[in-house]
């Protein structure tokens, strides 16, 4: 088990120029001993690339990796004692679901009957006991993927596992299932588990800590709370939360926030730099309100979506549409309806050229 | 009969009449004339007698026939033995990607465009003493060697002939089963601290079963029916020592023009090749299985 701490940049061409040439811009950031950690992003957003310059499959062109403060940066995935699940179940179709499970700790020679020992509670934490004899070509893919998830998991001794969307090819209901699996077996083993993963509902639920990324860029780390509370970036907002975040361009001036031809006033003791900025509001925070409330704004009702278990309501203000998520009274709206609401209240998040600043 | 009322209309026995002709005339025909000659003894074209099992009976006792199926197995068995571990060693040596690895795909597969009798003659030529390459450099280096007078030199010369034409098919096969194994396999292996032998053994070598197989099955057929190389290279000699069984044959049925044990003998041949291909295929399925089954060894 290891602290690993990153410091690097990452370009597979050889001669990077702009910041599209980079599959990971510069980069500093540390994963603790024994912490769940999920990367979240886009398909493309360089998860994977930092994922495997973490096992070593990949060497950063530039910068360095540390495990525990010891540069492991050119070291190989067996020198860090790494291991990895991949997307797509990987098993060795002539050995047997025990064998598999055994294969790494028996290629680091550990005692046989301590490999049986280890084999049999991996085996007994996936459910797999009854099928440890069974050949492994001919499992479904479940339960290859699971004998994939052993195969990282076996080895006590590991500085960390990681998973590289490792349920894709699951099933829905198994999904769920597996996912609290290894959650449980983060209690119970306290391995650093990092997971890649481009489903937000995956990552929020299964790490304590989330790395969102987007273009080769990490732009926030946090717990699931931060990221939905105050995300740090406009493109966190908007990819975290279903729908995400909504925004509302503004001016900053003398009064308060300028937008279209209304100004909110700023609750005291809130202040801000004057100039182009963006509201950011959650739609589970934007609230009906009485007309001419502060901090509440005119919009026009465009669609009500009744789900069942709350609203969906757009509405428009000057040509930007807004979410919000409301309780089930909301439901006798009707499109074009005019109604008041709260755009700027406590939840409510500020940003300057894509980044927070409150 | 069912008691709908659909009418039943038998014209479409005549779409598959095409096809039934073809294959008549392609196949079951000639294999009949060929059943037809083996139970008979033709003396002249309107003098033939019935004589049954006769030449099945005779073919079956023939010395020479047993010499040449003898040597014709252990030829096959060592082109087998020689070329798949070559083959692959080849396919695992060659470049995966890049314009490397085309030039290498070109270069390989050259020997496999070359006709049998001109790879007969290529041979020839190169084991010649006075100016092959090969013949002369053997006897530089103090080996009397001598293709058409010494038998095991005679027989090894075909033998390396064979493995020069067609190991090139077994590498291009094996390669194409290596490309088709995903990275993550590879990066998998290397995360679980196999070594090279085990990635060999337990990725690479069970991806490349399939074909592999295919590989096999080729090789020993096609070396089983070989004719035309030993034939321009050594004529079958010296001796018999190089005759294989379809030379056997040709002596038998146009050398000597004994139609009716030919016949037989052909029958004889087929019945063989079908058994054999029979007997490997059965057997690869079972070793791929049972590795899988019978390794209850964690």
């Amino acid at each position: 088990m290891a602290r690993i701490e990153l410091d690097l940049a990452h370009a597979y061409r050889r001669d990077p120029k702009q910041d599209s040439d980079y599959a990971l811009l510069p980069l500093k950031m540390a994963f603790e001993d024994g912490g769940a950690y999920a990367l979240l992003g886009p398909s493309g957003c360089g998860k994977t690339t930092l994922l495997n310059i973490m096992s070593g499959l990949v060497t950063p062109s530039q910068g360095s990796v540390l495990f525990d403060g010891r540069d492991v940066t050119s070291a190989s995935p067996q020198q860090r004692n790494i291991a990895q699940v991949f997307q797509f179940p990987v098993i060795y179709d002539t050995m047997t679901v025990a064998e598999n499970l055994a294969f790494p700790l028996r290629n680091r020679k550990m005692p046989k009957e301590q490999i049986a020992k280890r084999v049999g509670e991996i085996a007994e934490m996936l459910e797999m006991s009854g099928q440890l004899n069974q050949r492994a070509a001919g499992l479904a893919a479940d339960a290859k993927q699971k004998i994939s998830l052993g195969r990282g998991l076996v080895r006590p001794d590991v500085s960390a596992v990681l998973f590289d969307e490792p349920l894709t090819v699951i099933d829905p209901h198994l999904k769920w299932q597996l996912r609290r699996k290894l959650k449980q077996i983060h209690h119970e083993l306290k391995l650093t588990l990092i997971y890649v993963t481009h489903d937000q509902v995956e990552a929020l639920t299964f790490a304590d800590q989330v790395v969102v990324m987007t273009r080769g860029r990490a732009v926030q780390v946090g717990s699931p709370a931060d990221l939905f509370e105050r995300p740090s970036h406009t493109f966190v907002g908007h990819f975290i939360g279903s729908p995400g975040m909504n925004f509302l361009a503004g001016q900053v001036n003398g009064q308060g926030v300028q937008v279209g031809d209304t100004t909110l006033a700023l609750s005291a003791g809130r202040s801000l730099p004057a100039g182009d900025i963006k509201l950011g509001i959650r739609p589970e925070y934007l609230t009906l309100v009485p007309a001419q409330t502060d901090g509440a704004l005119a919009m026009t009702v465009s669609r009500v979506q009744d789900v069942g278990t709350h609203v969906m309501l757009s509405a428009d203000f000057e040509g930007t549409t807004l979410k919000a998520r409301l309780s089930t009274d909301a439901a006798q709206l009707t499109v074009g309806d005019t109604v008041w609401l709260k755009v700027l209240g406590e939840h409510t998040c500020i940003y300057k050229n894509e980044e927070i600043v409150e | 009969m069912s008691t709908t009322t659909k009418p039943i209309n038998q014209k479409a026995w005549f779409l598959i009449l095409p096809m039934l002709i073809c294959v008549a005339f392609s196949a079951v025909l000639p294999l009949m004339v060929v059943v037809n000659y083996s139970v008979q003894d033709i003396i002249s074209p309107e003098r033939r007698v019935f004589v049954g099992t006769e030449w099945f009976a005779a073919i079956m006792r023939d010395e020479e026939l047993h010499g040449a199926l003898w040597r014709q197995i252990t030829y096959s068995f060592a082109v087998l033995a020689v070329e798949l571990p070559l083959g692959i060693l080849l396919a695992l040596a060659m470049p995966a990607q890049g314009w490397k690895s085309s030039a290498a795909l070109v270069i390989v597969s050259l020997s496999l465009l070359i006709p049998w009798n001109v790879v007969g003659t290529i041979w020839q030529i190169f084991g010649r003493t006075d100016i092959g390459l090969m013949g002369a450099a053997l006897l530089g280096m103090g080996i009397d060697f001598s293709y058409t007078g010494n038998p095991v030199h005679a027989w090894l010369t075909v033998l390396l002939m064979d493995v020069w034409h067609w190991t090139p098919l077994v590498a291009l096969l094996g390669y194409a089963g290596l490309r088709s194994i995903p990275d993550a396999y590879y990066q998998a292996a290397s995360i679980d601290g196999a070594s090279k032998w085990d990635v060999f053994r337990y990725v690479q070598l069970p991806k490349m079963r399939g074909v592999l197989m295919i590989a096999v099955l080729l090789r020993f057929m096609d070396s089983f029916m070989i004719y035309t190389e030993p034939f321009v290279l050594t004529g079958g000699g010296p001796g018999n020592s190089t005759t294989f069984l379809s030379q056997f044959l040709t002596q038998k049925a146009v050398g000597q023009f004994d139609l009716g044990p030919a016949a037989a003998f052909s029958l004889i041949y087929f019945l063989i090749i079908l058994l054999m291909c029979f007997i490997l295929y059965n057997w690869m399925q079972r070793v791929g299985t049972q590795e899988k089954e019978g390794g209850g060894h964690a």
